[in-house]
Protein backbone atom coordinates (compact mmCIF):
# COMPACT_ATOMS: atom_id res chain seq x y z
CA UNK A 1 0.00 0.00 0.00
CA UNK A 2 1.29 3.47 -0.85
CA UNK A 3 0.90 6.51 1.41
CA UNK A 4 -2.43 7.85 0.20
CA UNK A 5 -4.43 4.63 0.65
CA UNK A 6 -3.05 4.26 4.19
CA UNK A 7 -4.26 7.73 5.13
CA UNK A 8 -7.60 6.98 3.51
CA UNK A 9 -7.87 3.66 5.32
CA UNK A 10 -7.22 5.30 8.67
CA UNK A 11 -9.84 7.92 7.86
CA UNK A 12 -12.48 5.36 6.84
CA UNK A 13 -11.77 3.27 9.95
CA UNK A 14 -11.95 6.30 12.23
CA UNK A 15 -15.33 7.22 10.72
CA UNK A 16 -16.50 3.62 11.13
CA UNK A 17 -15.68 3.78 14.85
CA UNK A 18 -18.13 6.69 15.05
CA UNK A 19 -20.72 4.72 13.10
CA UNK A 20 -20.23 6.74 9.90
CA UNK A 21 -19.23 6.04 6.31
CA UNK A 22 -17.09 8.09 3.98
CA UNK A 23 -20.06 9.04 1.76
CA UNK A 24 -22.47 9.64 4.64
CA UNK A 25 -24.48 6.42 4.25
CA UNK A 26 -25.71 4.15 7.01
CA UNK A 27 -23.91 0.80 7.33
CA UNK A 28 -26.77 -1.12 5.73
CA UNK A 29 -27.65 1.44 3.06
CA UNK A 30 -27.16 1.12 -0.70
CA UNK A 31 -26.00 3.99 -2.89
CA UNK A 32 -28.47 5.49 -5.34
CA UNK A 33 -29.39 2.97 -8.05
CA UNK A 34 -30.38 3.78 -11.62
CA UNK A 35 -31.63 1.09 -14.02
CA UNK A 36 -32.11 1.75 -17.75
CA UNK A 37 -33.23 -0.98 -20.13
CA UNK A 38 -32.90 -1.40 -23.92
CA UNK A 39 -29.65 0.55 -24.20
CA UNK A 40 -28.16 -1.58 -27.00
CA UNK A 41 -30.13 -2.07 -30.21
CA UNK A 42 -28.14 -5.01 -31.54
CA UNK A 43 -28.65 -7.08 -28.39
CA UNK A 44 -31.69 -9.30 -27.76
CA UNK A 45 -32.00 -7.55 -24.39
CA UNK A 46 -29.85 -5.05 -22.56
CA UNK A 47 -29.63 -2.89 -19.47
CA UNK A 48 -27.41 -0.35 -17.83
CA UNK A 49 -27.19 -0.23 -14.05
CA UNK A 50 -25.54 2.54 -12.07
CA UNK A 51 -24.87 2.02 -8.38
CA UNK A 52 -23.37 5.33 -7.31
CA UNK A 53 -20.50 5.87 -9.72
CA UNK A 54 -20.24 2.21 -10.67
CA UNK A 55 -21.65 1.59 -14.11
CA UNK A 56 -22.31 -1.78 -15.76
CA UNK A 57 -23.89 -2.66 -19.10
CA UNK A 58 -25.19 -6.14 -19.81
CA UNK A 59 -26.25 -7.40 -23.22
CA UNK A 60 -28.08 -10.64 -23.99
CA UNK A 61 -27.39 -12.41 -27.29
CA UNK A 62 -29.00 -15.65 -28.43
CA UNK A 63 -27.95 -18.26 -30.91
CA UNK A 64 -29.04 -21.75 -31.97
CA UNK A 65 -26.68 -24.56 -31.04
CA UNK A 66 -26.30 -28.07 -29.70
CA UNK A 67 -27.40 -28.95 -26.14
CA UNK A 68 -25.11 -30.57 -23.57
CA UNK A 69 -25.33 -34.38 -23.79
CA UNK A 70 -26.48 -34.66 -20.15
CA UNK A 71 -29.43 -32.29 -20.71
CA UNK A 72 -30.50 -32.82 -24.35
CA UNK A 73 -33.81 -30.96 -24.00
CA UNK A 74 -32.60 -27.84 -22.20
CA UNK A 75 -31.24 -24.58 -23.53
CA UNK A 76 -27.72 -23.46 -22.68
CA UNK A 77 -26.85 -20.45 -20.51
CA UNK A 78 -23.40 -18.82 -20.59
CA UNK A 79 -22.22 -15.83 -18.61
CA UNK A 80 -19.04 -13.90 -19.35
CA UNK A 81 -17.57 -10.80 -17.74
CA UNK A 82 -14.73 -8.63 -18.85
CA UNK A 83 -12.95 -6.15 -16.62
CA UNK A 84 -12.06 -3.96 -19.57
CA UNK A 85 -9.34 -1.32 -19.12
CA UNK A 86 -11.93 1.38 -19.88
CA UNK A 87 -13.42 0.99 -16.40
CA UNK A 88 -10.41 1.44 -14.14
CA UNK A 89 -6.74 2.40 -14.32
CA UNK A 90 -5.98 -0.97 -12.71
CA UNK A 91 -7.75 -3.24 -15.21
CA UNK A 92 -5.55 -4.70 -17.92
CA UNK A 93 -6.37 -5.94 -21.38
CA UNK A 94 -6.07 -9.64 -22.10
CA UNK A 95 -7.84 -12.89 -21.29
CA UNK A 96 -10.19 -12.76 -18.24
CA UNK A 97 -8.29 -12.90 -14.94
CA UNK A 98 -9.50 -14.68 -11.80
CA UNK A 99 -11.48 -11.61 -10.64
CA UNK A 100 -13.48 -11.42 -13.87
CA UNK A 101 -14.09 -15.16 -13.84
CA UNK A 102 -15.30 -15.09 -10.21
CA UNK A 103 -17.63 -12.20 -11.05
CA UNK A 104 -19.11 -14.01 -14.06
CA UNK A 105 -19.51 -17.25 -12.15
CA UNK A 106 -21.21 -15.63 -9.16
CA UNK A 107 -23.67 -13.85 -11.47
CA UNK A 108 -24.11 -17.06 -13.44
CA UNK A 109 -24.88 -19.04 -10.27
CA UNK A 110 -27.45 -16.49 -9.16
CA UNK A 111 -29.20 -16.75 -12.51
CA UNK A 112 -28.75 -20.48 -13.10
CA UNK A 113 -29.49 -22.04 -9.69
CA UNK A 114 -32.55 -19.88 -9.16
CA UNK A 115 -33.76 -21.06 -12.60
CA UNK A 116 -34.72 -17.52 -13.61
CA UNK A 117 -34.31 -18.48 -17.25
CA UNK A 118 -36.57 -21.41 -17.95
CA UNK A 119 -34.04 -23.33 -20.02
CA UNK A 120 -36.36 -26.33 -20.33
CA UNK A 121 -38.56 -24.10 -22.52
CA UNK A 122 -35.63 -23.26 -24.80
CA UNK A 123 -35.47 -26.58 -26.61
CA UNK A 124 -36.04 -26.55 -30.39
CA UNK A 125 -35.29 -30.21 -31.28
CA UNK A 126 -34.36 -32.50 -28.37
CA UNK A 127 -30.71 -33.56 -28.55
CA UNK A 128 -30.15 -31.53 -31.70
CA UNK A 129 -31.03 -27.85 -31.51
CA UNK A 130 -31.57 -25.59 -28.52
CA UNK A 131 -31.34 -21.88 -27.78
CA UNK A 132 -28.08 -20.64 -26.32
CA UNK A 133 -28.36 -17.57 -24.11
CA UNK A 134 -25.22 -15.44 -23.72
CA UNK A 135 -25.08 -12.97 -20.84
CA UNK A 136 -22.19 -10.59 -21.48
CA UNK A 137 -21.24 -8.24 -18.65
CA UNK A 138 -19.39 -5.06 -19.56
CA UNK A 139 -17.97 -2.96 -16.75
CA UNK A 140 -17.95 0.68 -17.86
CA UNK A 141 -16.97 2.53 -14.67
CA UNK A 142 -15.62 0.82 -11.55
CA UNK A 143 -16.37 2.35 -8.17
CA UNK A 144 -16.94 -0.80 -6.14
CA UNK A 145 -19.59 -3.54 -5.78
CA UNK A 146 -19.48 -5.03 -9.25
CA UNK A 147 -21.26 -8.17 -8.04
CA UNK A 148 -24.56 -6.47 -7.33
CA UNK A 149 -24.37 -4.08 -10.28
CA UNK A 150 -23.61 -6.96 -12.66
CA UNK A 151 -26.32 -9.27 -11.38
CA UNK A 152 -28.94 -6.53 -11.29
CA UNK A 153 -28.03 -5.48 -14.84
CA UNK A 154 -28.12 -9.13 -15.98
CA UNK A 155 -31.63 -9.56 -14.58
CA UNK A 156 -32.88 -6.31 -16.08
CA UNK A 157 -31.39 -7.29 -19.44
CA UNK A 158 -32.91 -10.79 -19.30
CA UNK A 159 -36.34 -9.35 -18.52
CA UNK A 160 -36.24 -7.18 -21.64
CA UNK A 161 -34.89 -9.93 -23.90
CA UNK A 162 -36.74 -11.28 -26.92
CA UNK A 163 -36.03 -14.70 -28.40
CA UNK A 164 -35.04 -13.85 -32.01
CA UNK A 165 -36.93 -16.76 -33.55
CA UNK A 166 -37.70 -14.85 -36.75
CA UNK A 167 -34.02 -14.26 -37.53
CA UNK A 168 -33.37 -18.00 -37.35
CA UNK A 169 -36.57 -18.83 -39.27
CA UNK A 170 -38.14 -20.57 -36.27
CA UNK A 171 -41.46 -18.71 -36.16
CA UNK A 172 -42.37 -15.50 -34.41
CA UNK A 173 -40.24 -13.69 -31.83
CA UNK A 174 -41.37 -14.13 -28.23
CA UNK A 175 -40.21 -12.90 -24.81
CA UNK A 176 -37.59 -14.98 -23.03
CA UNK A 177 -39.39 -17.34 -20.58
CA UNK A 178 -38.46 -16.22 -17.06
CA UNK A 179 -39.38 -16.75 -13.43
CA UNK A 180 -38.99 -14.63 -10.28
CA UNK A 181 -35.35 -13.61 -9.92
CA UNK A 182 -33.21 -13.66 -6.78
CA UNK A 183 -31.59 -10.35 -5.84
CA UNK A 184 -27.97 -10.26 -4.80
CA UNK A 185 -26.62 -7.95 -2.08
CA UNK A 186 -22.95 -7.65 -1.17
CA UNK A 187 -21.40 -6.60 2.12
CA UNK A 188 -17.79 -6.21 3.18
CA UNK A 189 -16.08 -6.25 6.55
CA UNK A 190 -13.23 -4.04 7.73
CA UNK A 191 -12.14 -2.80 11.13
CA UNK A 192 -14.80 -5.07 12.71
CA UNK A 193 -17.71 -3.36 10.99
CA UNK A 194 -19.81 -4.81 8.19
CA UNK A 195 -21.13 -2.44 5.52
CA UNK A 196 -23.53 -3.02 2.64
CA UNK A 197 -22.78 -2.05 -0.99
CA UNK A 198 -19.09 -1.12 -0.58
CA UNK A 199 -17.72 1.78 -2.61
CA UNK A 200 -14.28 1.34 -4.12
CA UNK A 201 -12.58 3.03 -1.16
CA UNK A 202 -14.24 0.59 1.20
CA UNK A 203 -13.62 -2.38 -1.06
CA UNK A 204 -9.91 -1.61 -1.18
CA UNK A 205 -9.56 -1.91 2.59
CA UNK A 206 -12.02 -4.80 2.94
CA UNK A 207 -10.89 -7.92 4.76
CA UNK A 208 -13.81 -10.10 3.78
CA UNK A 209 -16.76 -9.93 1.42
CA UNK A 210 -20.09 -11.77 1.42
CA UNK A 211 -22.67 -11.82 -1.36
CA UNK A 212 -26.15 -13.17 -0.59
CA UNK A 213 -28.88 -13.66 -3.17
CA UNK A 214 -32.40 -13.86 -1.80
CA UNK A 215 -35.75 -14.64 -3.44
CA UNK A 216 -39.32 -13.35 -3.03
CA UNK A 217 -40.09 -15.86 -0.28
CA UNK A 218 -37.15 -14.59 1.74
CA UNK A 219 -35.10 -17.73 1.11
CA UNK A 220 -31.41 -17.77 0.23
CA UNK A 221 -30.57 -18.77 -3.34
CA UNK A 222 -26.81 -18.21 -3.67
CA UNK A 223 -23.88 -17.07 -1.55
CA UNK A 224 -20.23 -16.31 -2.06
CA UNK A 225 -17.65 -15.33 0.50
CA UNK A 226 -14.51 -13.65 -0.83
CA UNK A 227 -11.15 -12.22 0.26
CA UNK A 228 -8.78 -13.50 2.93
CA UNK A 229 -10.60 -12.25 6.05
CA UNK A 230 -13.30 -14.07 8.00
CA UNK A 231 -16.84 -13.67 9.33
CA UNK A 232 -18.37 -14.87 12.59
CA UNK A 233 -21.71 -16.67 12.52
CA UNK A 234 -23.27 -13.60 14.10
CA UNK A 235 -21.96 -11.34 11.35
CA UNK A 236 -23.25 -13.72 8.69
CA UNK A 237 -26.73 -13.60 10.27
CA UNK A 238 -26.63 -9.82 10.15
CA UNK A 239 -25.48 -9.79 6.54
CA UNK A 240 -28.31 -12.14 5.56
CA UNK A 241 -30.86 -9.96 7.36
CA UNK A 242 -29.56 -6.80 5.69
CA UNK A 243 -29.49 -8.58 2.31
CA UNK A 244 -33.14 -9.59 2.71
CA UNK A 245 -34.19 -6.04 3.50
CA UNK A 246 -32.18 -4.43 0.73
CA UNK A 247 -33.11 -7.24 -1.66
CA UNK A 248 -36.76 -6.37 -1.19
CA UNK A 249 -36.16 -2.72 -2.08
CA UNK A 250 -34.03 -3.59 -5.09
CA UNK A 251 -36.67 -6.02 -6.32
CA UNK A 252 -39.34 -3.33 -6.13
CA UNK A 253 -37.15 -0.96 -8.13
CA UNK A 254 -36.35 -3.66 -10.72
CA UNK A 255 -40.00 -4.67 -11.06
CA UNK A 256 -40.99 -1.07 -11.67
CA UNK A 257 -38.45 -0.77 -14.51
CA UNK A 258 -39.38 -4.03 -16.21
CA UNK A 259 -43.08 -3.29 -15.82
CA UNK A 260 -44.17 -6.06 -13.49
CA UNK B 1 -19.61 -6.64 -53.67
CA UNK B 2 -23.28 -6.68 -54.53
CA UNK B 3 -24.09 -3.34 -56.07
CA UNK B 4 -27.48 -4.26 -57.52
CA UNK B 5 -29.27 -3.39 -54.28
CA UNK B 6 -31.19 -0.14 -54.56
CA UNK B 7 -29.65 2.24 -52.03
CA UNK B 8 -30.87 5.50 -53.55
CA UNK B 9 -34.50 6.04 -54.55
CA UNK B 10 -35.70 7.97 -57.62
CA UNK B 11 -36.04 11.14 -55.54
CA UNK B 12 -32.33 11.02 -54.74
CA UNK B 13 -32.89 9.98 -51.12
CA UNK B 14 -30.91 7.28 -49.34
CA UNK B 15 -32.48 4.34 -47.42
CA UNK B 16 -32.74 6.31 -44.18
CA UNK B 17 -34.02 9.39 -46.00
CA UNK B 18 -30.73 11.28 -46.04
CA UNK B 19 -29.40 13.27 -48.97
CA UNK B 20 -25.95 12.53 -50.45
CA UNK B 21 -24.12 14.95 -48.19
CA UNK B 22 -26.02 14.42 -44.93
CA UNK B 23 -24.52 12.93 -41.78
CA UNK B 24 -26.43 10.62 -39.47
CA UNK B 25 -27.44 12.13 -36.11
CA UNK B 26 -24.46 12.57 -33.80
CA UNK B 27 -24.58 13.09 -30.04
CA UNK B 28 -21.38 13.70 -28.07
CA UNK B 29 -20.95 13.95 -24.31
CA UNK B 30 -17.60 14.66 -22.61
CA UNK B 31 -16.49 13.58 -19.15
CA UNK B 32 -19.05 10.84 -18.52
CA UNK B 33 -16.96 8.32 -16.57
CA UNK B 34 -15.91 8.67 -12.94
CA UNK B 35 -12.68 6.66 -12.90
CA UNK B 36 -11.15 7.74 -16.20
CA UNK B 37 -8.82 10.72 -16.52
CA UNK B 38 -10.85 11.77 -19.55
CA UNK B 39 -13.87 10.23 -21.22
CA UNK B 40 -16.49 10.56 -23.90
CA UNK B 41 -19.78 8.94 -24.86
CA UNK B 42 -20.76 9.22 -28.48
CA UNK B 43 -23.81 8.12 -30.45
CA UNK B 44 -23.52 8.26 -34.22
CA UNK B 45 -26.53 6.84 -36.03
CA UNK B 46 -26.86 3.34 -34.53
CA UNK B 47 -23.32 3.36 -33.13
CA UNK B 48 -22.77 3.76 -29.40
CA UNK B 49 -19.21 4.22 -28.19
CA UNK B 50 -17.53 4.89 -24.84
CA UNK B 51 -13.93 6.12 -24.70
CA UNK B 52 -11.80 6.38 -21.55
CA UNK B 53 -8.34 7.92 -21.46
CA UNK B 54 -5.82 7.01 -18.75
CA UNK B 55 -2.49 8.75 -18.43
CA UNK B 56 0.05 9.97 -19.07
CA UNK B 57 1.39 7.28 -16.72
CA UNK B 58 4.44 5.04 -16.62
CA UNK B 59 4.49 2.71 -19.62
CA UNK B 60 4.49 -0.91 -18.46
CA UNK B 61 6.24 -3.28 -19.26
CA UNK B 62 9.37 -1.18 -19.34
CA UNK B 63 10.61 -2.40 -22.69
CA UNK B 64 7.76 -0.59 -24.47
CA UNK B 65 8.90 2.77 -23.04
CA UNK B 66 10.36 5.33 -25.38
CA UNK B 67 13.02 7.46 -23.63
CA UNK B 68 12.22 10.43 -25.85
CA UNK B 69 8.43 10.55 -25.91
CA UNK B 70 5.14 9.02 -24.75
CA UNK B 71 3.43 6.17 -26.55
CA UNK B 72 -0.24 6.42 -27.40
CA UNK B 73 -1.92 3.12 -26.86
CA UNK B 74 -5.41 2.93 -28.37
CA UNK B 75 -7.40 -0.23 -27.77
CA UNK B 76 -10.50 -0.67 -29.93
CA UNK B 77 -12.83 -3.32 -28.58
CA UNK B 78 -16.30 -4.46 -29.56
CA UNK B 79 -18.75 -5.75 -26.97
CA UNK B 80 -19.93 -9.30 -27.57
CA UNK B 81 -23.50 -8.00 -27.92
CA UNK B 82 -22.72 -5.07 -30.23
CA UNK B 83 -23.28 -6.98 -33.47
CA UNK B 84 -25.98 -9.18 -35.04
CA UNK B 85 -24.26 -12.53 -34.32
CA UNK B 86 -22.50 -12.57 -30.95
CA UNK B 87 -18.82 -11.72 -31.27
CA UNK B 88 -16.34 -13.74 -29.22
CA UNK B 89 -14.94 -11.41 -26.54
CA UNK B 90 -11.36 -10.25 -26.86
CA UNK B 91 -9.23 -8.84 -29.65
CA UNK B 92 -9.29 -10.34 -33.14
CA UNK B 93 -7.27 -9.43 -36.24
CA UNK B 94 -9.72 -6.71 -37.27
CA UNK B 95 -9.76 -4.94 -33.91
CA UNK B 96 -5.97 -5.17 -33.58
CA UNK B 97 -5.55 -3.46 -36.93
CA UNK B 98 -8.06 -0.74 -36.07
CA UNK B 99 -6.32 -0.22 -32.71
CA UNK B 100 -3.02 0.21 -34.53
CA UNK B 101 -4.17 2.74 -37.12
CA UNK B 102 -6.07 4.75 -34.49
CA UNK B 103 -3.03 4.76 -32.16
CA UNK B 104 -0.87 6.07 -34.97
CA UNK B 105 -3.42 8.73 -35.93
CA UNK B 106 -3.68 10.00 -32.34
CA UNK B 107 0.08 9.97 -31.84
CA UNK B 108 0.43 12.58 -34.55
CA UNK B 109 -1.61 15.21 -32.66
CA UNK B 110 -0.59 14.42 -29.07
CA UNK B 111 2.52 16.32 -27.89
CA UNK B 112 4.19 13.06 -26.95
CA UNK B 113 7.65 14.59 -26.48
CA UNK B 114 6.38 16.21 -23.27
CA UNK B 115 6.04 12.83 -21.55
CA UNK B 116 9.07 10.62 -22.10
CA UNK B 117 8.69 6.96 -21.04
CA UNK B 118 4.96 7.44 -20.46
CA UNK B 119 1.91 5.74 -21.93
CA UNK B 120 -1.38 7.39 -22.77
CA UNK B 121 -4.03 4.68 -22.90
CA UNK B 122 -7.12 5.28 -25.00
CA UNK B 123 -9.77 2.61 -24.47
CA UNK B 124 -12.48 2.54 -27.12
CA UNK B 125 -15.50 0.36 -26.35
CA UNK B 126 -18.10 -0.17 -29.03
CA UNK B 127 -21.41 -1.13 -27.40
CA UNK B 128 -23.62 -0.94 -30.45
CA UNK B 129 -22.21 -1.19 -33.96
CA UNK B 130 -23.77 0.00 -37.20
CA UNK B 131 -21.17 0.94 -39.81
CA UNK B 132 -18.43 3.48 -39.16
CA UNK B 133 -17.31 2.39 -35.70
CA UNK B 134 -13.67 3.28 -36.27
CA UNK B 135 -14.58 6.85 -37.20
CA UNK B 136 -16.94 7.06 -34.23
CA UNK B 137 -14.21 5.64 -31.95
CA UNK B 138 -11.53 8.02 -33.16
CA UNK B 139 -13.84 11.04 -32.96
CA UNK B 140 -14.80 10.11 -29.39
CA UNK B 141 -11.12 9.50 -28.55
CA UNK B 142 -10.33 13.07 -29.62
CA UNK B 143 -12.90 14.42 -27.16
CA UNK B 144 -11.77 12.10 -24.35
CA UNK B 145 -8.11 13.14 -24.84
CA UNK B 146 -9.11 16.80 -24.62
CA UNK B 147 -11.21 16.02 -21.52
CA UNK B 148 -8.16 14.33 -19.95
CA UNK B 149 -6.18 17.52 -20.51
CA UNK B 150 -3.64 15.81 -22.75
CA UNK B 151 -1.74 18.49 -24.70
CA UNK B 152 -2.48 18.20 -28.40
CA UNK B 153 -1.94 20.27 -31.50
CA UNK B 154 -5.57 19.72 -32.43
CA UNK B 155 -8.63 17.58 -31.67
CA UNK B 156 -8.62 14.78 -34.23
CA UNK B 157 -11.86 13.90 -35.99
CA UNK B 158 -12.91 11.18 -38.43
CA UNK B 159 -15.62 10.60 -40.99
CA UNK B 160 -16.18 8.18 -43.86
CA UNK B 161 -17.45 8.67 -47.36
CA UNK B 162 -18.27 6.00 -49.87
CA UNK B 163 -19.81 5.17 -53.17
CA UNK B 164 -23.27 3.66 -53.50
CA UNK B 165 -25.18 3.02 -56.71
CA UNK B 166 -22.55 5.06 -58.54
CA UNK B 167 -22.82 8.15 -56.32
CA UNK B 168 -20.32 9.51 -53.81
CA UNK B 169 -22.07 9.96 -50.45
CA UNK B 170 -21.16 11.02 -46.93
CA UNK B 171 -21.18 8.74 -43.85
CA UNK B 172 -22.24 5.27 -44.99
CA UNK B 173 -25.06 3.51 -43.15
CA UNK B 174 -25.21 -0.22 -42.53
CA UNK B 175 -26.69 -1.40 -45.82
CA UNK B 176 -24.64 1.16 -47.73
CA UNK B 177 -21.49 -0.22 -46.14
CA UNK B 178 -22.46 -3.83 -46.90
CA UNK B 179 -23.77 -3.36 -50.43
CA UNK B 180 -22.02 -0.19 -51.60
CA UNK B 181 -19.10 -0.02 -54.02
CA UNK B 182 -16.51 1.75 -51.90
CA UNK B 183 -15.77 2.93 -48.37
CA UNK B 184 -13.26 5.65 -47.48
CA UNK B 185 -12.75 6.45 -43.80
CA UNK B 186 -10.54 9.47 -43.16
CA UNK B 187 -9.32 11.17 -39.98
CA UNK B 188 -7.89 14.66 -40.03
CA UNK B 189 -6.45 17.34 -37.85
CA UNK B 190 -9.19 19.90 -38.59
CA UNK B 191 -7.05 23.03 -38.14
CA UNK B 192 -4.47 22.05 -40.73
CA UNK B 193 -6.54 19.45 -42.64
CA UNK B 194 -3.62 17.04 -42.42
CA UNK B 195 -4.71 13.44 -42.92
CA UNK B 196 -4.11 11.21 -39.87
CA UNK B 197 -5.89 8.08 -40.99
CA UNK B 198 -6.94 6.93 -44.41
CA UNK B 199 -8.21 3.56 -45.51
CA UNK B 200 -10.15 2.56 -48.58
CA UNK B 201 -11.76 -0.54 -49.91
CA UNK B 202 -13.84 -1.06 -53.00
CA UNK B 203 -13.47 0.67 -56.31
CA UNK B 204 -13.18 4.40 -57.08
CA UNK B 205 -11.96 6.31 -60.11
CA UNK B 206 -9.45 9.09 -59.42
CA UNK B 207 -12.20 11.66 -59.92
CA UNK B 208 -14.50 9.87 -57.52
CA UNK B 209 -11.68 9.57 -54.99
CA UNK B 210 -11.04 13.32 -55.09
CA UNK B 211 -14.73 14.02 -54.69
CA UNK B 212 -15.05 11.53 -51.83
CA UNK B 213 -11.93 12.90 -50.15
CA UNK B 214 -13.20 16.49 -50.24
CA UNK B 215 -16.60 15.40 -48.98
CA UNK B 216 -15.02 13.48 -46.07
CA UNK B 217 -13.06 16.60 -45.05
CA UNK B 218 -16.29 18.57 -45.15
CA UNK B 219 -17.95 15.97 -42.92
CA UNK B 220 -14.98 16.00 -40.51
CA UNK B 221 -15.15 19.78 -40.19
CA UNK B 222 -18.81 19.79 -39.23
CA UNK B 223 -18.27 16.96 -36.70
CA UNK B 224 -15.32 18.91 -35.31
CA UNK B 225 -17.76 21.66 -34.32
CA UNK B 226 -19.85 19.09 -32.38
CA UNK B 227 -16.72 17.89 -30.56
CA UNK B 228 -15.81 21.39 -29.47
CA UNK B 229 -19.40 22.05 -28.39
CA UNK B 230 -19.40 18.89 -26.24
CA UNK B 231 -16.18 19.92 -24.48
CA UNK B 232 -17.39 23.48 -23.94
CA UNK B 233 -20.69 22.15 -22.61
CA UNK B 234 -18.94 19.95 -20.05
CA UNK B 235 -16.67 22.69 -18.74
CA UNK B 236 -19.40 25.28 -18.78
CA UNK B 237 -21.36 23.18 -16.28
CA UNK B 238 -18.20 22.52 -14.25
CA UNK B 239 -17.62 26.27 -13.99
CA UNK B 240 -21.24 26.93 -13.05
CA UNK B 241 -21.10 24.39 -10.23
CA UNK B 242 -17.94 25.98 -8.90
Amino acid sequence: MTVVPIIKRDYICRLADQGKRIDGRKFDEFRNIEITTNVVNKAEGSARVKIGNTQVIVGIKMDVGEPYSDSPDSGVLTTAAELIPLASPDFEAGPPQADAIELARVVDRGVRESEVVEINKLCIEPGEKVWIVFIDIHIIDYDGNLFDAASLASLAALFTATVPAKRFELGEDYPLPLKEPPISCTSVKFNNVVVMDPSLDEEQIAEARLTVATDTKGDIRAMQKGLNGSFTKDEIQKVIQASLENGKKLREQLNKIIGK
Amino acid sequence: MKSDMVLIDDKGKRLDGRGFEDLRDIKIEAGVLHRADGSCYLEWGGNKVFVAVYGPREAIPRHIQNPLRAIVNARYNMAAFSVEDRKRPGPDRRSREISKVISEALEKVVLTEQFPRAAIDVNIEVLDAEAGTRCAGLTAAGVALADAGIPMTDIPVACATGKINGHVVLDLGKEEDNFGEADLPIAISPRTKEVLLLQMDGHLTLDEFNKAFDLAIKGCLSISELQKKAILEKYKTVLEVE
